[in-house]
Parts: structure tokens; C-alpha cells; sequence
């Protein structure tokens, strides 16, 4: 397994009280894997990736909890210094907004570049050339003469492949892509999810796509979980998840995506907002806003339940909810 | 680029203008500018109606502006009330003023934006705190208050250094003239820079390049700095204009003969030449240091270069 | 090529020294210009009631507020502390240092000290208080205007404020007063208004045009609201925070520069007791009677240092991006 996320804990200080953000994660990814994480905001699936990562803000935030294994070491037990070598050599990032996550005032070529000289010791002339050479490779026209460029210059659709360039800079393992084509327009969306899942499938990467956004998900994941308040509640394989929902918040998720054979009927929509992740409602998490919750729904946890083969649900009712 | 400097130049025009009209006729028109002229005494009326005449002063105020200015660009500044050429005074005082803002640009930076960044990356911990009370009071404790109690302790209590400056003004004599001069602006610059950087710090890019796993060291100098002291660059490059103006204070405190000390003069003799002369040549610097930040802004920032 | 947003525009630095910290609340919060809860007039309301919430609680703000109040106290009943005659002085007790019932000892020419630098207080308080007032009103009015119709108005206004911005305070008040003499506060107070309303103005006019872009605002235009019920009913509760913030900074940084322009002989002068006249004759003794410096020159510091932590803590409590 290329990385390992086991029991994953994370919670934030605040002027109010603990957040906690996080609470017992567990997921996987393999080489050449496509994990799509679902949810909404404040679900847990960036902070998820970013404990992964090693780029939470510490502090306010903590890991009270949790090993998150990646080719056989736990990254929580390395020195800070281990960890740093490994981030954007080994798994890398890519982030949703690329305007505001690009530096504004160094030029996209040495931006690129920055990562051969940091990692692999190259000199500024040598790192240009492979800069350029990147942004051939994400098919950015003219890159000769476009690496001296600074990001403002470039469009957002030209920016997201220039970050997706940078991850894959060094060739690593494993991306985690935040959100990728939530900034974009429509049509540049799926040009820049192609060029991800073909990159990806030509190094052979683990790839971990965070998002809000079902349609997204469909084409190029592997399998799925779905976050909810600090919690995976459900994880399939992509195809059974949307036949067959084995939990009401996906079965919810998958209701409210406009569909052209239910023309003419009203859009379902999830009922109350989002827990507060300072007071997450006791039980089930999801149980003030779930149509099927009972009493055990209120006061009992629902651990994750063996659905089938390589599926588990976290809801006490699912197989109801998979008969429904 | 270029266009945008010539739209610099031309809206520095009006304020070079204006601000020397404004300055000209407060001398000139509210006050009297043939009382100086005579020494200590009054002026006899047939003696102040003939110095009157001789300087045109019985002209129409817009004529007399006229002409000055137009005297001003023969490099002809007038004389001062001890019939010294405004020039020459200015030839004496103003490397002299330039040496004390150039001690005090050097204290703004090197100290100033080193407590910035300190404070700015821990902010909210006790060293931040600690500074940042320091600043509030350097901030609140008047200039010529600074400067007096500072010569007082390192001058003449521990003698450190020397309480007065002598004509020369070498730079080492300047070291505690110019650290009072820089006081106020460089706990402005401290505050500036923690919060540039406290606020950049939070920034998406700062995210990015910790994520591409570089050493805090490059993060914090290559991404955070660069864009933090962007305004930092540009608060210490208006900064000269208002220093060199601000030199009086400093100046009489430690019996500094520049600028400060001609413009003094000036003002308690009734020397309109001398004040007006030198007051044209700090707008001018003033005008010139906004310039050049326009400038550099542009240099640092590329979003304005290629805009 | 369009304007760069160069935060120097924002950060104008009037002279050095005294007037420096004129610019602190800008130099730090350019985010006031657009205040939180620029909703509609309930927000702004909100707004007011959260900082007041904020304002309660913390130290900073209990303090300044304790030592202002305590200040305007004895700028109007002086005698309440001080029984002495703040004029009254005896030449045999120059320079003595603290005695009974003279705590802070004599100066030069044999006040009490401790008399003179409660009486002090009145004039350093009438500056700040009065020239801040001019300073807000004169420059929220042109400013705030300037920024509401914009055209030539505020073009011509950009470019008077420039003009204002390119001369010395220091300087200017040198020249100034020295050709409007005059004992009393108020050319000083003449002056700072003369030389002070443009960094207001320029305040007021930013936070206007931003208030203005607001979407309730536009709505309200939409629906047919006139300019000066725009002004009043919607711009202004948004657009005066800073203008408050900005204000009560510079009513500290006023009373520096009071003493400074006393200092060098051309502000307030005797018989007016003030705290920089004291601070100007006492420097020529410090080496032998550093009291009659430290005294008046600790409550002007006290004074000034309450009002910049007053505008600091409201600044505090108006921005939430702080928080």
C-alpha cells in the first residue's frame, strides 16, 4: 500500500473551544489508485490531506491521534526535516485557487525551477530548462518564451496547469489534489481533470482528489469515500456507490445532483447545515439532518459497517438504506 | 512602463507648484518679508519702502511668485538676511542633513525590519507583545523628548557618545542623532512589517511553498519577505522626504548645523529667501524619493509592471 | 496602465517625528476601508454593538479610556489636585528637587512642577480635542464628498491633498506660526486643522467610495434614493469607522506635535502653561536637573500613549480580520 491513513485524529484550538476537525480517518491509496474524497466544506477532507501532507498549521492545529503510513514509514513519528524532503519529491499538492496559491511575484519559471535546485541540487540555468520542459509536458503553448511570465499573466485554466506542473515536477508518488477545478470555468475543467488522470495514469501515481463536486468524481476515480463531520461515513468502489448508496448522506448527495430524466421535478436537497465542528451533535453526526435517524441514531456511534467486498458504510440502518 | 512614468511626472508638477505657492505666500503675504533685513532693529519706513522696491516686493503677489520661480530656475535662490547666498548655505547644509537621514534610512531598515519580521512570524507570543508595547511608546513619546533624554543618558551620564555634534558631522557623531531621527518612523517600520508578514504568512503561496517541501529558511526569505516588504520598501522610500523635513527637531537638540538648523535660523530672522529656498529644494527631494518608490514598486511587483 | 494600489498612497507620511504616528491606524489597517458588516444600516448597527462588546473587555481600551477621562478631569478642574498657583514661582527655589508638599520640586524659574504639569494638561487636551474635531469634520466633509460625486471635485481635492502631503509638518508649522503669532492655543489649533484635514480626507473619501460599492447600496440607488439620503442613511454609518479609528490616533499624534512646535518656540507660549514650553526651558538644565524635564515630558508621553492605545483598540474591535 503506498500510503496509509489509519485512525486519523485533528483538532484546532480556537478562541471558542477545540474544533475538531478530524476525528479517526482511515483510508488508503495504492499506486495508480484514483481515491476521490467527498464532502462538503468543513468535513474534514482538506485537513485530512493536509495532516498528510505536513502542512497544517501547528499551531492552532494538533494530531492528537493517528499514524499515516507512506511506503512503510509513519510520517507522524519522522523529524520535521525527513518530512520536508519527502513533500513535493515524494507526494505532492495541488491546490484549488492557483492565483492566490501561486507566488505573485516570482516568475513561473522559477517557480518550477525552484524545485530541481531545492530537491535535486541543480543549478538556476539547468532548473529553467527543465521548467520549461514542464510546462511542455502540461501542454502550455510557448513555454520558451512564457517561463520568464508571472502568474497574473497566465489564465486560470494556463495557472492549474502550471501547478499541476509543479506537483508532478519531481515525479512523486503520490498527488493530492485539492479541489483542482472548483476555481475554473466549465470547459476548462475537464481539459485540466484529463490531463491530470493521464499524467497520472503515464507515472503510474497514487492519486487522492479531494472535492465537493459528484460529477468530477465518476469518470476517473477508483473508489470513493464520503466525509462527513470529521468522518468517513461510507467508501465504495466508484460504480457501486452511485447504483446503490449504502448511507443516507450520499444517498442525499447523489439526489441533489440535477439529472435531465427527472425534468420538471423539484430538486432534493439535504435538509440543516453542516455540524459545528465545536459541538458535533452526539451518535451519529449526521442524525439531526438524516431522514431515517432513531433513538440508537442519537446515542450510539456507528462504527463502519462491512457493506461488501472492499465497501463499509458508518450507518446503523444501511441496510435500509440500501434496500430503499 | 513608460507611460506610466511620465503620468508620475506630470501630476508631480502641480503639487511642486502648489506646495512652494503655499509656503511662498505664507512667508511672503501673512508675514513680513523686509523685517529681517535690517538686523535686530525695526526698519526705518523710507529704509523698508526702498528694500521693498529693490526686491519687487511692491509687485503683485503672482508676480512676485513668478518671478521668484523664475530666478529659481537660474539656480538664483537669493540671499539670506547676513547677504550669504541662500546657495552656499544650502551647499553646507544639506550634505549634512543627507548624512543624518542616511544614518537614520540605515537604522529604519536594518532594525526595523528585523523586529518586524521577529514579531511578525511569532505573533501573539510574549517577544511580540514585548515589542510591540516598545513601539507604541517610541511611537507616543514626542521626538524632541526621545532626543533629549537619550542625550542626557548616553551623552552625558555614561558618555558613550558625544552629547553635541561638531560642524563636521562625520557619520560616527550622527550614529545617536540619527537613531532618534529614525525612532518614530522605524517603530512604524516594525509595526509594518509584522503585520505584512503576519498577514503573508497566511497567504495561499506560502501554503504552496511549504508544500513543495523547501526549507522555512527559503520559504520565509524567498516567498514571505519579497512579498511582505513590498510595502515596507515603499513606507521607508517616502519615508526620506518627511525625515529630512522632520531634521529640525534633531537638529537643534543636537546643535547639528543642516538643514534644520538654516531653516530655524531662517524662520527666527525673517529670512523668507533662506526658508523658501530650502523649503522648494525638501518638496523637491520629497517628490523625487515618491518617484523613485513609484518606481521601485513597479520593480517589485510585477502584477504593476505588466499591468 | 491603471494606477498601481501603492500603499503609500494609503501610508501618506507627514513629517517626520512629532506627526509621524498621524499615520499609524493607516499605515496598519488599509482593511478598515472596507468595514465588516457592510450589510445593510442593522449591520452597521451590529458592527457598532460588536466592537462595543469587544471594546468592554479588553485592558488596553479600560486603561487609555481611565487615563483620558482622568485627563479631561483636570484639564477642567485643575485645582481639584493642584492647590498651588501654576504661575506663582520663587526664584530663591530654582531647580530644587522634591521637597514636602512639592513632590516634583521647582523648575528654572522656581514653579512647582508637580502645579505646572497638572495645569499642563488643559492646554495639551484643548489641541488635541479641538483640532481633532476640526481635522474630522473639515476632512470627513471634503473627503467624504469628494469620494460621493467624484469627478472634478475629486480630482482637484487628490491634488490639494498632494500638495498638503509634500510640506514638512514640523516645517509648516514653523513657518505658519511664526508669521500668525499669538499666545493662546488656538493658531496652533488653526494650524493643524490648515495641515492636518487632508489625511482625514483621504480616509473618508477611500471608505466612501468603497461604501459605495456596496450592493446595498447600489440597490438603494436603484430603487430611486437620492443623493443626500444615500449620504446620510446608508453611506456614512459604513464609511465612519476608520474616519474614528484614523482620528483618535492622530488626536495623540496633535498633542505631540503641540509640544513640539513648544519646544522649538513658536507653538503655545508663556503664560500658557503647557507641558512643551516646560519640557523646551527645562532642557537647558537637564544635566543638572533632569526632574523638570522628566516630569512633564512623562505625562505628555502618558497623554499621547493613551490616545494611539484608545485608537488601537478601536481599531481592534472595528476589524474583525484581526480577531
Amino acid at each position: 500500500m503506498l500510503l496509509e491513513v489509519r485512525d486519523l485524529h485533528v483538532e484546532f484550538k480556537t478562541r471558542d473551544g477545540v474544533a475538531k476537525a478530524v476525528n479517526g480517518v482511515n483510508y488508503s491509496v495504492d499506486e495508480g489508485e484514483t481515491l476521490a474524497v467527498l464532502g462538503e466544506s468543513g468535513s474534514g477532507k482538506s485537513v485530512t490531506a493536509q495532516a498528510v501532507m505536513g502542512i497544517l498549521d501547528m499551531p492552532p492545529g494538533r494530531i492528537p491521534q493517528g499514524e499515516i503510513f507512506f511506503q512503510g514509514k509513519d510520517l507522524l513519528k519522522l523529524k520535521e526535516d525527513q518530512r520536508r524532503k519527502i513533500r513535493g519529491a515524494e507526494m505532492a499538492m495541488i491546490f484549488q485557487d492557483a492565483l492566490s496559491s501561486l507566488n505573485p511575484v516570482l516568475s513561473v519559471g522559477e517557480q518550477l525551477g525552484e524545485m530541481f535546485v531545492v530537491h535535486r541540487g541543480m543549478s538556476k540555468k539547468d532548473s529553467r530548462a527543465k521548467a520549461v520542459e514542464l510546462m511542455d509536458r502540461v501542454r502550455i503553448p510557448a513555454a520558451k518564451e512564457r517561463v520568464g511570465q508571472y502568474p497574473h499573466q497566465f489564465s486560470g485554466g494556463m495557472r492549474q496547469r502550471i501547478m499541476i506542473a509543479m506537483a508532478l515536477a519531481l515525479e512523486p508518488k503520490l498527488i493530492i489534489a485539492d479541489e483542482p477545478t472548483t476555481a475554473l470555468d466549465v470547459t476548462v475543467q475537464a481539459q485540466v481533470m484529463d490531463l491530470l488522470a493521464e499524467l497520472q495514469r503515464e507515472l503510474n501515481m497514487g492519486l487522492i482528489l479531494i472535492t465537493h463536486d459528484l460529477g468530477v468524481v465518476a469518470d476517473v476515480a477508483d473508489k470513493i469515500a464520503v466525509m462527513y463531520a470529521g468522518r468517513i461515513v461510507e467508501t465504495a468502489p466508484v460504480k457501486e456507490i452511485y447504483a446503490n448508496p449504502a448511507h443516507p448522506y450520499t444517498k442525499g448527495l447523489l439526489e441533489s445532483i440535477p439529472r435531465l430524466d427527472q425534468k420538471g421535478q423539484e430538486l432534493y436537497a439535504i435538509k440543516g447545515l453542516p455540524p459545528n465542528l465545536l459541538n458535533i451533535p452526539p451518535g451519529c453526526a449526521f442524525n439531526p439532518r438524516c431522514p431515517m435517524a432513531q433513538d440508537i441514531c442519537r446515542s450510539k456511534v456507528p462504527p463502519l459497517f462491512d457493506v461488501a467486498e472492499g465497501r463499509q458504510s458508518a450507518c446503523h440502518f444501511w441496510k435500509e438504506t440500501l434496500d430503499a | 512602463m513608460g507611460r506610466y512614468v511620465i503620468r508620475r511626472l506630470l501630476q508631480m508638477i502641480p503639487v511642486f507648484f502648489g506646495a512652494t505657492l503655499l509656503i511662498f505666500l505664507m512667508v511672503n503675504v501673512m508675514g513680513d518679508p523686509v523685517a529681517g533685513l535690517c538686523g535686530d532693529r525695526k526698519c526705518d519706513p523710507a529704509v523698508a519702502a526702498q528694500l521693498k522696491k529693490d526686491f519687487g516686493l511692491d509687485q503683485p503677489v503672482w508676480q512676485q511668485y513668478l518671478t521668484y520661480l523664475g530666478n529659481l530656475f537660474t539656480g538664483d535662490f537669493g540671499r539670506a538676511f547676513n547677504g550669504q547666498k541662500v546657495t552656499e548655505l544650502m551647499s553646507t547644509a544639506f550634505p549634512v542633513t543627507f548624512r543624518l537621514t542616511l544614518v537614520a534610512i540605515v537604522f529604519e531598515i536594518v532594525i526595523g525590519i528585523s523586529l518586524g519580521v521577529l514579531t511578525g512570524l511569532r505573533r501573539g507570543r510574549p517577544i511580540d507583545t514585548g515589542f510591540l508595547l516598545l513601539t507604541l511608546i517610541v511611537i507616543s513619546v514626542p521626538t524632541f523628548v526621545t532626543g533629549l533624554l537619550l542625550q542626557l543618558l548616553l551623552g552625558v551620564k555614561w558618555g558613550w557618545v558625544k552629547p553635541a555634534v561638531s560642524p563636521a558631522a562625520t557619520f560616527d557623531e550622527l550614529l545617536l542623532p540619527g537613531l532618534v531621527l529614525a525612532s518614530v518612523s522605524l517603530a512604524y517600520v516594525t509595526r509594518l512589517t509584522r503585520t505584512s508578514v503576519a498577514e503573508n504568512a497566511r497567504a495561499d503561496y506560502v501554503r504552496t511553498a511549504v508544500a513543495k517541501g523547501l526549507p522555512r529558511r527559503r520559504v520565509i526569505s524567498r516567498h514571505l519577505l519579497r512579498n511582505s516588504l513590498i510595502p515596507v520598501v515603499t513606507f521607508i522610500g517616502t519615508d526620506v522626504g518627511a525625515l529630512m523635513g522632520g531634521a529640525i527637531v534633531t537638529e537643534r537638540i543636537f546643535n547639528i548645523h543642516g538643514v534644520g538648523y538654516q531653516l530655524y535660523q531662517g524662520i527666527v530672522r525673517q529670512s523668507s529667501q533662506t526658508v523658501v529656498g530650502f523649503v522648494t529644494i525638501l518638496v523637491l527631494v520629497y517628490l523625487v524619493a515618491n518617484l523613485i518608490v513609484d518606481l521601485l514598486y513597479a520593480v517589485l511587483d510585477p502584477r504593476i509592471r505588466y499591468a | 496602465m491603471p494606477e498601481p494600489t501603492s500603499p503609500k498612497d494609503d501610508l501618506a507620511v507627514s513629517g517626520a517625528g512629532a506627526g509621524g504616528a498621524m499615520d499609524l491606524a493607516v499605515a496598519e489597517g488599509t482593511s478598515l476601508e472596507q468595514p465588516p458588516g457592510s450589510g445593510k444600516s442593522d449591520k452597521a448597527r451590529s458592527l457598532w454593538s460588536d466592537a462595543w462588546h469587544d471594546l468592554r473587555r479588553n485592558p488596553v481600551f479600560i486603561v487609555s479610556g481611565l487615563i483620558i477621562a482622568f485627563l479631561v478631569f483636570i484639564s477642567l478642574w485643575p485645582s481639584a489636585i493642584a492647590s498651588g498657583d501654576p504661575l506663582a514661582c520663587d526664584l530663591a527655589k530654582a531647580q530644587q528637587g522634591s521637597q514636602p508638599g512639592h513632590p516634583f520640586g521647582f523648575n528654572g524659574q522656581g514653579c512647582d512642577v508637580y502645579t505646572r504639569t497638572v495645569y499642563g494638561a488643559r492646554a495639551s487636551v484643548t489641541v488635541g480635542v479641538c483640532a481633532t474635531l476640526g481635522v474630522a469634520l473639515l476632512g470627513s466633509l471634503l473627503g467624504g464628498l469628494a469620494g460621493f460625486f467624484g469627478g472634478w471635485f475629486d480630482s482637484l481635492l487628490s491634488r490639494i491633498t498632494d500638495v498638503f502631503f509634500a510640506i514638512p509638518v514640523v516645517l509648516g508649522g514653523l513657518v505658519f506660526l511664526s508669521v500668525v503669532p499669538g499666545t493662546t492655543v488656538w493658531p496652533v489649533i488653526a494650524f493643524i486643522v490648515l495641515l492636518g484635514w487632508p489625511q482625514i480626507a483621504r480616509i473618508a473619501r477611500g471608505s466612501v467610495i468603497t461604501a459605495k460599492q456596496n450592493d446595498y447600496v447600489q440597490a438603494a440607488r436603484a430603487l430611486g434614493a437620492g443623493n443626500s439620503r444615500m449620504l446620510l442613511r446608508h453611506i456614512s454609518p459604513n464609511a465612519i469607522a476608520p474616519v474614528i479609528v484614523v482620528a483618535t490616533i492622530a488626536l495623540g499624534t496633535y498633542i505631540a506635535l503641540e509640544a513640539t512646535l513648544s519646544y522649538l518656540g513658536v507653538g503655545l507660549r508663556p503664560p500658557t502653561v503647557s507641558w512643551g514650553i516646560d519640557i523646551s526651558s527645562a532642557s537647558a538644565y537637564v544635566r543638572n536637573a533632569p526632574h523638570m524635564l522628566l516630569w512633564p515630558a512623562g505625562a505628555l508621553a502618558i497623554t499621547v500613549l493613551a490616545f494611539i492605545m484608545l485608537g488601537d483598540a478601536v481599531r481592534d474591535a472595528l476589524d474583525p480580520k484581526l480577531r
